[in-house]
């Protein structure tokens, strides 16, 4: 199997090809840059490094969020594309689970978040055991303190994951105390060479319907929301 | 170089998700467009965001269908092309980054285009243009004269320094509490209205081809209120009347005395507001009797679509204006 694997759902970019079921490169780059204009260059410098050519690819995998809604659609624009056009399945991953599975080998808690601003994150609980990572909670968009009032209780340690977490480690570590493990560079960076094998257990999903995992509704929905009623007839789900 | 090259085009600078294939910049083989005019109505306007969350949910399957009623596959083609801008930043890049992926993933060259360019080149799908002919371009974001002396070459001799006629529509349909989107229903009205409040026509300098429509705006929104005030009977049909009336008057005008300063050979009407059936009807009577020939395109061209950016994109194919895989979304993208 030949894979290209895609995360742009945040400012680092990363991407890895397989080539015969072997990793061959990855790229990660961490510096605020547009990923719309750096993307595709590195696909095609990386697919070069691996000398294949689009047509050799057999699978795509990506990102699907939640992450900044931009760079998810970066990424998530290119794969769906070049999975239909190239007529080989998709899969999606959870970005925060990819950022998790950073420390496959670590046993343990793992809880990887993003800043969603305003005190807010996306974040979600995974245990890891024997090389393989699976949901406790679900990814969610949650205000930190409420959040870390969630998992305090848990009586076990905890590794915090985030790429872009600094905001948020003197409160983790005011809340959990000795629990909390907040997880430094260079780990705290997605790999998407991960995604391949996180992948596996995942359903393809239908190149058309694929779509990002947000988690959150556009403010003017949310806006529209409060105007109409909770209870009115929800757009997007 | 193949004469009658085959371009698949993407345009989603806006809330219309589209794609379409055309062959040598006037054969149109397919034109495929997802509107999600419904979708933004309640919110009263185009939310980014939104439109943004259903570009992606649309683009594969706009382009497939493309292909598929042009009776084609991507081997077929001979260059993607796409609207870089202006537009919606966040709706520019899906279409931008799905046709780099495509240019990609084939091996083709890749096409940037500006959104105006295609509402010019829009025309050509009907009709050959002769040289030098100007352009006036018409729509929600744009309100602009175009002066071009062969394919490809765009001088903006005239702008308007506020609101785009499009806008100020927009604005005068909001506050006569009309639905969304407002011109065509200020269109409708007008039609069975008189042009009773004489509101001021913006002339600006005397050799200037500028626009200026806010301080109409206003005047139509202060008659409104003192209307209410005095609560004096009106009709709204007569406000609308009265307010389209300045607009048309003020675009034909400049326009006209454009065109014999130029001595322009053809006419081209663009973009969104060229829909409008009192501008369409004022422009042809007052090109009647002139050597000026008038072009307006069907109405399915008008609006927002991928067949102009096709169109468009034929001429930069023939001077080999490829783009490589850094294009992005330029949303301030300038003409020329
Ligand atoms: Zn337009």
């Amino acid at each position: 199997m030949n894979v290209l694997c895609i995360d742009t759902s945040n400012q680092p970019m990363s991407i890895a090809v397989y080539k015969e079921n072997e990793l061959a490169g990855e790229i990660t780059i961490n510096i605020k840059r547009n990923h719309s204009i750096q993307l595709m260059p590195n696909i095609e410098h990386l697919m070069q490094q691996a000398n294949l050519k689009p047509k050799d690819l057999d699978q795509m995998v990506v990102a699907d969020g939640p992450g900044s809604f931009t760079g998810i659609r970066i990424g998530m624009t290119t794969a769906k594309t070049m999975a239909w056009t190239l007529n080989i399945p998709i899969k999606t991953v959870s970005s925060l689970k990819l950022i998790g599975a950073s420390l496959l080998y670590q046993n343990g808690l793992v809880c990887p978040f993003f800043d969603a601003r305003r005190g807010n994150v996306y974040t979600g609980l995974y245990r890891v055991l024997e090389g393989e990572i699976n949901t406790i909670e679900d990814d969610c968009n949650i205000d930190m303190a409420s959040w870390l009032t969630q998992v305090k209780d848990i009586d076990e340690k905890i590794f915090f994951i985030s790429p872009n977490g600094e905001n948020f480690k003197e409160l983790i570590e005011q809340e959990l105390g000795e629990k909390a493990v907040y997880v430094e560079q260079p780990f705290q960076l997605p790999r998407a060479s991960l995604l391949w094998k996180m992948s596996q257990s995942n359903e393809e999903s239908p190149i058309h319907l694929v779509k990002p995992n947000y988690h959150r509704k556009t403010e003017a929905e949310n806006n529209w929301l409060k105007q109409n009623g909770e209870g009115s007839h929800d757009e997007r789900g | 170089m193949k004469t009658n090259e085959i371009i698949l085009a993407i345009e989603t600078s806006c809330d219309e998700t589209a794609a379409a294939v055309v062959k040598g910049g006037t054969e149109l083989l397919s034109n495929v467009v997802a509107t999600q005019m419904d979708i933004h109505q309640k919110f009263g306007g185009v939310v980014p965001e939104i439109a943004s969350r259903h570009h992606i949910e649309q683009i594969t399957l706009v382009i497939e269908q493309a292909l598929d009623e042009a009776g084609m596959t991507m081997e077929d083609i001979d260059a993607v092309a796409v609207t870089e801008g202006p537009g919606l930043v966040g709706a520019l890049l899906i279409g931008v980054n799905a046709a780099k992926s495509l240019a990609y993933a084939h091996d083709i060259p890749l096409i940037g285009v500006h959104h105006i360019a295609g509402h010019i080149y829009a025309n050509r799908l009907e009709q050959e243009f002769r040289f030098p002919l100007l352009s006036l371009v018409v729509s929600g974001g744009h309100t602009e004269l175009i002066y071009m002396r062969d394919h490809g070459d765009y001088e903006v001799i005239g702008e308007t320094r506020d609101d785009a006629a499009g806008e100020a529509y927009d604005k005068v349909a909001k506050a006569l509490a009309l639905p969304y989107p407002g011109g065509p229903v200020i269109d409708r009205l007008a039609q069975d209205g008189d042009d009773l409040y004489n509101f001021p026509r913006a002339w600006l300098e005397k050799d200037s081809y500028d626009f200026s429509f806010s301080g109409l705006k206003t005047a139509v929104i202060n008659k409104l209120n003192q209307l209410k005030q005095k609560d004096e009977e009106y009709r709204i049909e007569d406000l609308a009347a009265s307010f389209q009336n300045s607009v048309i008057e003020v675009l034909v005008e400049k326009t006209y005395k454009a065109t014999m300063d130029l001595d322009v050979k053809q006419l081209i009407v663009a973009g969104g507001v060229s829909a409008n059936k009192g501008l369409r009807q004022a422009l042809q009577d007052r090109f009647k009797h002139t050597d000026v020939e008038l072009m307006i395109p069907p109405l399915y061209l008008c609006t927002d679509n991928a067949a102009m950016i096709g169109a468009a994109a034929s001429i930069e194919y023939h001077k080999q204006h490829y783009k490589d895989l850094k294009l992005n979304a330029n949303p301030g993208l300038m003409l020329g």
